[in-house]
């Protein structure tokens, strides 16, 4: 039962990455789908982060109270002007640590 | 050294940056399969067979909450299906590759290895070899990956729960787009994005993820009217 869960889940990722490079034999795309493509990240992966933050482990929207608000701000912040991947997460974590331990 | 053999290796050395929010997330992945009751050779497997982070968590999320096979299996679609994107980007490039390529470098499509080797195909419009540096990310975030997990399997049991090194993934995300939101139309459909998330959070088999994602794309072919014709 799980190994067939894992290997169904894995042949579905697997599609999902193999399908438009199967399918494609030229380059369709004109330049409006170029250009909303790029929106790509933009459009989803903060799907992932506000639920993330803002949600507390039930579900519940939690601003006030809440660590992980000021922490991912911060990371934000850092992040806005350092453009650097590993300075945005290690200050993000570093700020909820300080948050949760010592404040 | 051959030409083929400097592109893998660019791509190797590029993905690197990305990999330092890999490791913990790995980590947290190997804990809690573990903690879900996957047992470790299910939790190393998964990482192999399906190769996608955030859609392993939810596997094992959903699996401690005794979800069915297809729950399960629509769920993990539903959170991989951004990888039908970058697979239409990518595709552009791999036209002249071999079936063969096209499998294996499918494999490898992840988000780190698509951003970085998307950008190299970009700089190298003529280059028959380019492939090669989608190889050399999408391998060594695979290994790195899996090193990742084991690691986490190991450490288990010691890694204290109140570091809440889960929150590591909603960084790593900021991490990834923060440049692109600098701009002022992909605040705007990042914000959409987020709040539409938020709003239809408690949807079935987390499809927010899709309602989210619809709703940025959507505000995105909008503003994408204005940046063509605007010039």
């Amino acid at each position: 039962m799980i190994w067939t869960t894992l290997i169904l889940a894995g042949l579905v990722t697997f599609f999902t990455r193999f399908s438009m490079i199967a399918l494609l034999k030229k380059n369709h795309f004109g330049p409006r789908i170029r250009v909303v493509l790029s929106y790509v990240p933009s459009a989803v992966f903060p799907a992932i982060i506000f639920p993330a933050v803002f949600l507390n482990s039930t579900g519940q929207l939690v601003f006030l109270d809440n660590p992980k608000v000021l922490a991912a701000f911060i990371a934000v912040l850092i992040g806005y002007l350092t453009e650097s991947v590993i300075a945005t997460i290690l200050s993000g974590l570093a700020a909820l640590w300080l948050l949760i331990f010592f404040i | 050294m051959n030409i083929q053999y400097k592109i893998f290796s660019k791509g190797c050395l590029d993905v690197i940056p990305l990999l330092i929010p890999v490791v913990p997330f790995g980590i947290i992945f190997g804990v809690i399969g573990i903690e879900s009751g996957l047992g470790s050779t299910v939790t190393f497997l998964m990482s192999i067979i399906i190769f996608a982070g955030s859609s392993q968590l939810a596997f094992a999320q959903l699996f401690t909450g005794g979800a069915t096979t297809s729950v399960i299996v629509s769920s993990v679609a539903i959170v991989n299906s951004r990888h039908f994107l970058y697979s239409a980007v990518i595709a552009q490039y791999l036209t002249k590759v071999k079936l063969f390529w096209k499998i294996i470098l499918s494999y490898f499509l992840t988000d780190q290895a698509f951003i970085v080797s998307q950008k190299y195909f970009k700089q190298q419009p003529k280059n028959k070899d380019r492939h090669y540096h989608l190889l050399g990310s999408g391998f060594t975030l695979w290994f790195v990956w899996q090193l990742s997990t084991i690691a986490g399997i190991v450490l288990g049991e010691v890694i204290p729960k109140e570091l809440n090194l889960a929150f590591a993934v909603p960084l790593t995300f900021i991490s990834l787009i923060i440049v692109d939101i600098k701009k002022i139309d992909h605040l705007i459909v990042a914000i959409t994005s987020g709040i539409f998330a938020i709003i239809f959070f408690n949807l079935p088999l987390r499809t927010y993820i899709i309602v989210a994602a619809a709703a940025g794309i959507l505000v995105a072919y909008g503003l994408s009217h204005t940046k063509l014709y605007r010039k």
